[in-house]
């Protein structure tokens, strides 16, 4: 699997996904200003704070040259991950709908969370069970995910939240589990098409037990199987 | 063509929870202000810009409110000409 992490002025968990990349494919970093993904099996949107949040987070970002590339890629059916400031990219390029807001604690939150797999029969989450509770580190201040009532109906209906935050001892949505006030609990959200995937927190940051949790590897891995499944 | 100073109001959505106008409120309150019944947190935004007629100046400024300025899921905008500026562009 070729992948290409892309990287604009800002980012800062670039090398933490080429390294989680690296693991499962061939990464490669792709400059923002750099045009063309033709070679690439799937895009991943690294964490951090592109063009230092101005304006909002993820909002000078999406205007970069390589992001029409990014939409063409995704409009093609290719697999888009965004993380953390990546998923913030994405909801403004419209690539997923709704927005990310400033966290309702109105503190920067770092630390980690506890996650449920909404559904495993995904590009991103193949590996993972139905319902499977994971563990894996948060860090930002604009993670509180809001969409109109319409939008959040037509996610639930269609089943695009793909992870909630949740109580790692019941397993279920709680306002104590929910680190930022997103509405529902909604930690990462699928397009209709399922192919371009948007989370907060940071699976990259939860791939070797020297990290704290492997926990996130599974979205790598997932993504590996779907993309040799697709060639195939 | 002539030069008009824009002002650009940025504002959360009614019913979108705005924790730092939250923040400011609680501030407010325990500095001794009471009967506060809300405070909601934008940002402005001035622009100088060159333009047929204060009318071409606004339609400009709304598009790009469109395209970058303002998120449309959590933002309304509002554009007003607060100046016509010396030195019109020619």
């Amino acid at each position: 699997m070729r992948v290409a992490v892309i990287t604009f002025p800002g980012s800062n968990c670039d090398y933490d996904l080429y390294k989680a990349a690296q693991q499962v494919g061939e990464a490669r970093f792709v400059w923002h200003r750099e045009r063309g993904l033709g070679d690439f099996d799937a895009v991943l949107l690294p964490g951090g704070f592109s063009y230092g949040d101005y304006l909002r987070p993820g909002a000078i970002a999406r205007m970069s040259p390589v992001m029409e590339d990014v939409i063409g890629f995704a409009r093609d059916g290719g697999p888009v991950v965004g993380i953390c400031n990546g998923f913030q990219v994405l909801c403004e390029a419209g690539l997923l709908p709704g927005a990310l807001v400033r966290n309702a604690s109105l503190r920067f939150e770092s630390r980690d969370v506890h996650l449920r797999v909404e559904r495993a029969d995904t590009l991103f989450t193949n590996e993972y069970r139905d319902g499977q509770v994971l563990r894996m580190p948060i860090a930002h201040g604009d993670g509180s995910y809001v969409a109109d009532d319409d939008t959040l109906e037509a996610l639930e209906a269609e089943r695009r939240v793909v992870f909630r935050y949740v109580d790692p001892d019941s397993g279920e949505p709680t306002p104590a589990s929910n680190p930022n006030g997103s509405l529902r609990n909604i930690a990462g959200i699928m397009n209709e098409r399922g192919n371009v995937l948007g989370l907060m927190p940071h699976p990259e940051r939860a791939t070797e037990s020297l990290l704290g949790s492997t926990d996130g590897y599974g979205v790598f891995t997932s993504l590996a199987s779907a993309v040799s499944a697709l060639a195939s | 063509m002539s030069n008009y100073r824009l002002e650009i109001l940025v504002k959360p959505r009614p019913g979108l929870l705005d924790p730092a106008g939250k923040a400011i409120h609680h501030a407010l309150v325990a500095l001794g202000w009471d009967g506060i019944e809300d405070v909601r947190v934008g940002k402005a935004i001035y622009i100088d810009i060159a333009a047929d007629s204060e009318a071409g100046a606004v339609e400009l400024a709304e598009a790009m409110c469109r395209r970058l300025l303002a998120n449309p899921v959590t933002e309304d905008f509002e554009v007003s000409v607060v100046g016509a500026l010396e030195g019109a562009g020619s």
